[in-house]
């Protein structure tokens, strides 16, 4: 009995189901086929850029893709020929303290305005929005003249001080995270009689690690990037370059060879990339974090 | 907006039904948590946008003291021939960059969620090129879209077509400038496709019984699903646009191939012809090449006008911001 009811629909199937498992092997095949295209359209320029810094300066101002002859030696002889080290240091010493104290300074600001109730909270995040959207570009004359006035420029220091007091961007990014954060979980901490700050330090901290380290990896990324604000404030004085900066005039100030130009390139992305590798989920839940529920 | 203001009377009324002491100590509390931002809000954003404002209406340079001159800088912004060219680029920026960007951020998420194998391994691929800085990105494209011997014109000849000649040619440098930021779309894509992957399954299945085909239920579920996401993508792309600097000023020097970057000037911005200025660079210009600097920032309030009214367009639709709720 229960051999003829299950053979029906056996019978009935096969000529239907061949040609949509043709139909569906073909979807996927040319699905993957366009995801490998781009795939490899994505990865060019960053194998292309490797290749030439593995030539010599002859072949690198050729039209060849592949070196003749392989010159690793060139990631060392860029180190020695151009300032690059000191370019790496400035751009370290900004990218680190930057993001250290980024958080420490916006992590309270953030906390306040996703689990403190006061007057005015709801204007002073608008506030942090306005400032976050706002091109930096508006206030840049006044704040060059500011920093010129205090003797600052030509060096790092108007980069690190607003460090200080917190960025607009940490202090949303943050604050999103910290709303996910259950309010039941601070209310017991201060039944038991902690205050706000050890409320924060003690019981928010611990569960806010992942939206902390997203936000300073966002923040070191971006000091590493920067290129307009050492452009503005650094460029007078040489001995205060980032990496940004230095890759930008290598080879017009220094005159250094396109073989070693593409090495420092490489050089310049190879941490983000590795950093990347280590912290992948942190740094993907902080992108969909900027964001909006659908 | 009011997904902002939630809750705001009860607590007042709370608040208020406590002793003072406690409520100035709750307040000094809240006020320590709240001082080095607010002190930053106001020395390194509200000063200087004041300043700005009334900078705009004097005229001075590094070596002088501000001169009043009432509107005489917004006057002159109306016969600035590169302030119009400026414009022109930063509008054709808008235009086309953006609207790129947001549908090749919509595709990649879309060609992600169909594959069944190695979703993950593409996901990262395409991310990748994001995370490259700005600087170096930019140089790699100058040197793949290079017209004498870059490998894009190279292969683009071995299949019989002429390339263009891409940073060097007034027409075709901001479509280069429009590859290499579809390049570092990843961030968008992340986003895109959280927004994707929240689309409630069930709405999929009942379409599919009705006899949708793909590009019906993209039309009619997936898009409508995450329309909040699209326009938050269009209004940060936008104020994007409008602070482009970077790569425009790095592919302007590098491809002009005679860059002279130190002491912060470089004659080769705008390069070639002035078709890579955008609005931010020309402001950049007039203050620390030509050291004009009332007009610059003239200029600057100019696009604080801009930025504040598109900023607006998405505080309006600040829902999508709260996660309140959620």
């Amino acid at each position: 009995m229960t051999a003829v009811l299950d053979t029906p629909p056996v019978l009935s199937a096969p000529a239907p189901d061949r040609r949509i498992k043709r139909q569906r092997r073909l979807a996927w095949i040319a699905k993957h086929s366009i995801a490998i295209a781009i795939g490899v359209m994505f990865l060019t320029p960053v194998v292309y850029l490797v290749l030439l810094s593995l030539m010599t300066s002859d072949q690198a101002l050729t039209a060849d893709y592949w070196p003749n002859s392989w010159h690793p030696e060139n990631y060392v002889r860029v180190f020695e020929v151009t300032p690059l080290p000191h370019y790496l240091l400035n751009t370290v010493v900004y990218a680190v303290s930057s993001t250290v104290l980024v958080l420490l300074s916006s992590v309270p600001a953030a906390y306040a305005l996703a689990k403190l109730k006061f007057r005015g909270s709801n204007a002073l995040f608008l506030l942090v929005i306005c400032v976050m959207m706002l091109p930096p570009q508006v206030v840049t004359v006044p704040l060059y003249l500011m920093w010129a006035n205090a003797g600052l420029t030509g060096s790092l220091w108007p980069l690190i001080i607003p460090a200080l007091f917190g960025d607009a961007f940490c202090i949303f990014l943050l604050r999103q995270f910290l709303l996910t954060i259950p309010s039941e979980y601070l209310d017991a901490a201060r039944v038991d009689g902690c205050g706000e700050w050890r409320t924060l330090l003690r019981v928010v901290l611990p569960m806010a690690r992942p939206g902390i380290a997203a936000a300073g990896l966002f923040q070191f990324f971006y000091c590493w990037n920067d290129y307009y604000g050492p452009l503005l404030y650094t460029s007078e004085n040489e001995s205060s370059w980032t990496l940004s900066l230095g890759l930008a005039s290598f080879h017009s100030v220094h005159h250094v060879d396109w073989n070693l130009v593409t090495a420092a390139t490489v050089l310049a992305m190879a941490p983000l990339i590795v950093i990347f590798f280590f912290a992948q989920r942190a740094f993907v839940q902080g992108i969909t974090l900027t964001g909006f529920k659908g | 907006m009011a997904v902002l203001i939630p809750r705001r009377k009860t607590e007042d009324q709370i608040a208020m039904s406590k002793p003072l002491g406690i409520r100035v100590r709750k307040g000094a509390t809240t006020l320590s948590f709240l001082a080095p931002a607010l002190i930053g809000i106001a020395v390194f954003f509200l000063y200087p946008l004041g300043s700005a404002v009334y900078f705009s209406f004097t005229k001075f340079d590094l070596l002088s003291v501000p001169e009043w001159v009432g509107l005489d800088n917004y006057r002159r912004m109306a016969d600035d021939p590169f302030l119009l060219q400026s414009i022109r680029n930063t509008l054709w920026m808008v235009v086309v960059f953006v609207p790129v960007r947001i549908i090749g951020a919509i595709g990649l998420s879309m060609l992600l969620t169909q594959l069944r194998r190695g979703a993950g391994f593409f996901r990262t691929l395409f991310y990748l090129p994001a995370l490259v800085p700005p600087v170096a990105a930019t140089i790699a494209f100058v040197y793949l879209l290079k017209p004498g011997t870059g490998p894009v014109n190279h292969f683009l000849a071995t299949i019989g077509i002429e390339g263009p000649l891409w940073f060097n040619s007034p027409t075709w440098a901001k479509p280069s400038l429009v590859l290499l930021g579809l390049w570092a779309i990843g961030d968008l894509m992340v986003i895109f496709l959280a927004a994707v992957l929240g689309v409630p399954a069930s709405l999929y299945e009942a379409a599919s019984l009705d006899g949708a085909n793909a590009w019906q239920r993209f039309r009619s579920i997936t898009l409508p699903t995450i329309q909040p996401v699209v326009l938050f993508a269009a209004v940060t792309g936008v104020i994007y646009t409008l602070q482009y600097f970077d790569q425009a000023a790095v592919a302007g020097s590098i491809a002009s191939g005679q860059a002279t970057v130190g002491g912060g000037i470089s004659s080769n911005f705008g390069f070639p012809e002035g078709s890579t200025f955008t609005y931010p660079l020309w402001l950049y210009t007039v203050g620390f090449r030509y050291s004009a600097l009332g007009y610059a920032n003239a200029l600057a309030i100019g696009l604080f006008v801009v930025a504040l009214a598109v900023t607006l367009i998405l505080l309006r639709r600040a829902k999508a911001f709260s996660g309140e709720e959620s």
